[in-house]
């Protein structure tokens, strides 16, 4: 699925300031195709600041940020899924409605809906993916009747459906039970590996973080003035290449 | 003994109570109109009950002598058709601009400033205008309606569209929404359940509006009938059409109320 799409993320000398407050400074980074990038660190350090340049819902101070070689548009896109910890169903839609969403806004730019052979055709995309995410029983439900962990197996199978050449996750299990969390993680793994798409993902987890990524990143501020916390930014501490769960298939 | 908060009536007793203060209220009127009617058998404040129910049937079921019409229905009619007409085109302006002046930071520049000061504008005070500006003719009073239900719905949709949880704004436009989709799928049908929210708390002011520009002008309806035989102290006529008019506001909002539970299970009861 998805072809042959190396995706290639660069970060050179990237700065990011509110007003007086820095909040990123001087951040180096280079993500190669199909990585799975897992991202720590304090509260206030900017990881989600980050994530949210990558998002294209912030944009950069200074510096570049490439996505093969190409800079970030201003505004998300189709080529980067997000997944919130939260809010990211569309109420109004049942389960099935959520997961074609994607398929229907991609397919009719006017009334954004499909019919006949081409409805068919996106139903047989989402019908594997509703069984592989395990809410095939619940497809006609509406979000407010899914448990939290299925809202979020259904949050993220409404963005692995369009394909995106990146996927970023907000601590996207951060507000489920634990025993559940374990599911989720072999849940976003085989998903990973099946469409090979680059993941960030911002966690506050750290067992989760090692156990997930192919490549950790610690944001952290390597100079604190007590006098005035906000004169120094966050940068990228520690760059560490994990071992990952790649398939080798 | 548990505590008042705690303490709830069944089924039957809520029923009960809930008749009681109209039971309650019809009971005193009874009584007093008895008490005036043995006095002076000319009153004409209270009317008895066999006399409102004559009257009644007179107009509801009795060609006019006048105008060969049945009154109780041509002015429910004529004010029906008023305030229906009025309150769709409010919806539809405060649709389209609601959702607009939500979505596009632009337009809500441009004109969020000047709906809020058009609100503030009491209608009653430009009715004068209306009638010089239009007429006195079906126009002025739909117009008058429309003024000071319309800004109304289109502030709450305007809120209610840019209250949507920005994750889902997010999210849609990954999955590839441009922003007449983003609208079309994602805003619109959201906002059909707090549309009708905002039309059950605005019809209170529609009939309000109604019935002053009836009373001021107008040739049927029933807030002009009620002002005419105010003349002649029909109670016999004001009373029934108060209540016809209070029932007809019900009914109205038990539909709207229906229609939203029906219709958009996935928003709860509200």
């Amino acid at each position: 699925m998805g072809g042959v799409q190396l995706t290639q993320v660069t970060v050179k000398h990237l700065w990011k300031e509110f007003g007086n407050q820095v909040v990123l400074e001087n951040v180096n980074l280079h993500v190669g195709d199909h990585e799975f990038v897992t991202i720590v660190g304090a509260s206030g350090c900017g990881k989600t600041t980050f994530l949210k340049m990558l998002l294209g819902v912030e944009s950069p101070s200074r510096g570049q940020f490439l996505i093969d070689g190409q800079t970030l548009p201003s505004e998300p896109g189709p080529d980067r899924g997000i997944v919130f910890q939260r809010y990211s169903l569309f109420p109004h839609l049942t389960v099935l409605e959520n997961l074609l969403l994607g398929l229907e806004l991609r397919g009719a730019p006017l009334l954004a809906r499909l019919f006949g052979a081409r409805r068919r055709e996106a139903l047989a995309k989402a019908h594997p993916l509703l069984e592989a995410v395990g809410l095939a029983a619940a497809a006609d439900k509406y979000p407010a009747q899914l448990s939290g962990g299925m809202q979020q197996r259904l949050s993220i199978a409404q963005s692995v459906i369009c394909e995106p050449k990146i996927l970023l996750l907000d601590e996207p299990f951060g507000a489920l039970d634990p025993g559940i969390t374990a599911d989720m993680h072999t849940l976003i793994l085989k998903l990973w590996n099946m469409h090979k798409m680059t993941i960030f993902m911002v966690t506050h987890d750290l067992k989760e973080s090692f156990d997930l990524g192919t490549r950790l990143l610690v944001f952290d501020k390597v100079r604190v003035d007590p006098q005035s916390p906000e004169a120094f930014g966050a940068t990228i501490t520690f760059n560490i290449p994990l071992k990952g769960h790649r398939d080798t298939v | 003994m548990r505590r008042l908060i705690n303490q709830r009536p069944g089924r039957g007793g809520a029923l009960l109570l809930s008749m009681l203060p109209f039971i309650l209220v019809i009971c005193v009127y009874l009584y007093h109109s008895q008490a005036r009617l043995a006095e002076n058998p000319g009153d004409k404040l209270l009317p008895a009950p066999q006399t409102i129910a004559a009257t009644i049937h007179r107009f509801a079921f009795e060609e006019d002598e006048r105008s060969g019409d049945y009154l109780w229905w041509t002015d429910t009619w004529a004010s029906l058709e008023r305030l229906l007409t009025a309150l769709a085109i409010s919806a539809l302006i405060g649709l389209l601009l609601g959702v607009a002046i939500g979505v596009l930071p632009y337009l809500r520049a441009a004109i969020s400033p000047f709906v809020a000061a058009l609100s503030l504008i009491p209608p009653l005070a430009i009715l004068p205008i209306l009638f010089i500006a239009v007429g006195l003719g079906e126009l002025a009073k739909v117009i008058l309606i429309i003024i000071g239900v319309a800004p109304v719905i289109i502030r709450d949709l305007a809120m209610r569209s840019a209250e949507l949880p920005n994750e889902q704004i997010i999210k849609a436009q990954t999955l590839g929404a441009s922003t007449w989709q983003l609208v079309v799928r994602v805003v619109l049908p959201q906002l059909w359940p707090r549309l009708i929210d905002a039309l059950r708390l605005t019809l209170g002011s529609a009939w309000l509006f109604l019935i002053a520009a009836e009373a001021i002008a107008s040739t049927e309806g029933l807030g002009y009938r009620i002002f005419l035989v105010r003349r002649y102290l029909a109670m016999d006529v004001i009373l029934p059409y108060v209540a016809w008019i209070t029932l007809l506001a019900f009914a109205m909002d038990w539909l709207l109320k229906t229609l939203r539970a029906k219709a958009f299970a996935w928003a709860g009861s509200n």
